[in-house]
């Protein structure tokens, strides 16, 4: 499974890629592996408020249903639109194909999830 | 308990075949993915593992009598050779399973039934053999079987056999047909609602025909294919899924198979006083298609709403890959399952818009 460097991730396979006070937020490799052909994105709206752990998203494929849990607790500020006509993207590079970027509320949020040595170990684990 | 392998469990993990516990059997949910899987089954051919299936014998000088009284469809309606979809109903109407028929002889059949209820199924059978003279024999782990589906079936399965195949008929079958040299017994049957064949042999010599089918079928575009894409194709094609359509709770005219419970049959069966007042009282629900008229996906078990109160449930739903939109099957209140009427299903606790159609989503 291909894990990016400098990502944060949780064990719900999300990952995190920050950038300054802002953050981009989508689904490890593992996940879409996992789900398979994925056919359906749903996305937030611009200015909705998620706390840590609440879902965000939904990411379907043929055969499952997943739900995206939010990292740390944010506002989205924009989303993948390219994603709602192509949800297919997630399955050709999940790390290039973000989801959502959110404005952090709360920077020290990120100690709680993994770096991306410690989410290979996971996957490792894991499997 | 730990899930069991099919005959052809080694030859899955060295086609990459994604496995998963599927009804207490080790079987592919999807190798190169579900999509191109599906694709192919309608468009070349797909070959499946069904090696999980139940097989049950029953023979003996009461055969045809017994099989009238244990199932809904009219059994004495089939010449040798030939195969009949029926089902075996409880007392109440409920559905015990839906199942395959074939006629060996006056006295001989073999029932193909669903992997999950084999067992179920076959205490069924005994504990309601009563006085008929026969006997009834679960031969499950004795048989391979693998199906060819899609309409280059015929063309590929040809390069493999002398019998000439085109002579097997649509819900027939031929119980001697030699295939790259093993034995077989081939139906023309299958659950995609494409052309196909379904393949019979012993559990030692269906690696052979299958690597042998794989090969023959290389250049036509025949992929090995998942349950992942069995289960998309059959609900396309308006076919039912036990404990999806029909199940303990849900009769076979509430699922719409009314086609396959013989009402006006001379001879009693098993439920069908209480299917015969559930028809002359009027049904109070009803299996229905629908397709989504805004983004989602319908799923399994989801509420489907009109008005705001509920009517019912979602009990297969899918993105279809060939029609490439949102549909559903959905258990609903008779009075609102009118073709063209809009109803609501709530995915993620959110009403999405729907419009009741056919369940033949294929216009095969």
């Amino acid at each position: 499974m291909k894990v990016v460097k400098d990502l944060y991730y949780t064990e719900d396979h999300e990952w995190v890629k920050v950038e300054g006070g802002e953050a981009y937020i989508g689904i490890a490799d593992y996940a879409q592996d996992q789900l398979g052909d994925i056919v359906y994105v749903e996305l937030p709206e611009i200015d909705d408020e998620f706390e840590q752990g609440e879902a965000f998203s939904a990411v379907e494929s043929v055969k499952a249903a997943a739900d995206v849990y939010m990292p740390i607790d944010g506002k989205i500020i924009e989303i993948n639109e390219e994603l709602l006509d192509d949800p297919a993207l997630l399955n050709e590079d999940p790390y290039e194909n973000w989801l959502v970027k959110i404005e952090i509320a709360d920077k020290s949020q990120l100690d709680d999830l993994m770096t991306s040595e410690e989410y290979e170990k996971f996957l490792d684990e894991e499997a | 308990m730990v899930a069991k392998k099919t005959p052809l469990y080694e030859e899955h993990v060295k086609l990459g075949g994604k496995m998963v516990d599927y009804a207490g059997w080790f079987l592919p949910v999807q190798y190169e993915g579900l999509i191109p899987e599906h694709e192919a089954v309608r468009n070349a051919a797909g070959l499946f593992d069904v090696s999980h299936m139940g097989e049950i014998v029953v023979k003996g000088k009461d055969a045809l009598d017994y099989l009238q009284y244990l199932t809904t469809n009219d059994i004495a309606s089939i010449d040798t050779n030939q195969v009949i979809y029926t089902l075996m109903c409880y007392p109440d109407g409920g559905v015990v399973d839906d199942f395959l028929v074939y006629k060996y002889a006056d006295d001989k059949y073999l029932l193909v039934v669903n992997a999950a209820n084999t067992e179920k199924d076959f205490k069924w059978m005994i504990d309601n053999k009563d006085d008929f003279n026969i006997i009834i024999e679960n031969i499950s782990n004795q048989i391979g079987e693998v199906a060819i589906q899609g309409p280059k079936s015929e063309k590929i399965l040809q390069k493999l056999t002398e019998k000439d195949l085109s002579k097997i008929k649509p819900f027939h079958f031929d119980k001697e047909v030699n295939i790259a040299g093993v034995e077989c017994m081939v139906s023309r049957t299958g659950y995609t609602g494409e052309d196909g064949f379904e393949i019979y042999t012993s559990k030692d010599d269906i690696v052979k025909v299958w690597n042998a089918i794989l090969e023959a079928g290389k250049d036509e575009g025949l992929k090995p294919a998942g349950l992942g894409c069995r289960d998309t194709l059959r609900f396309e094609a308006g076919m039912p899924l036990y404990g999806n359509e029909i199940s303990e709770d849900i009769t076979p005219l509430e699922g719409g198979l009314k086609f396959a419970v013989k009402l006006d049959k001379e001879e009693d069966f098993i439920g069908k006083d209480a299917l015969k007042k559930q028809w002359e009282e009027g049904l109070t629900r009803k299996v229905v298609g629908f397709e989504l008229l805004e983004r989602g996906i319908p799923r399994e078990g989801y509420e489907v709403y009109k008005d705001g109160k509920k009517i019912g449930h979602v009990t297969t739903g899918y993105m279809s890959p060939t029609l490439k939109k949102s549909i559903g099957n959905a258990l609903i209140d008779i009075n609102e399952a009118k073709i063209g009427n809009e109803i609501d299903i709530m995915i993620r606790n959110k009403p999405v818009k729907a419009k009741i159609i056919s369940r033949k989503f294929l216009n095969k």
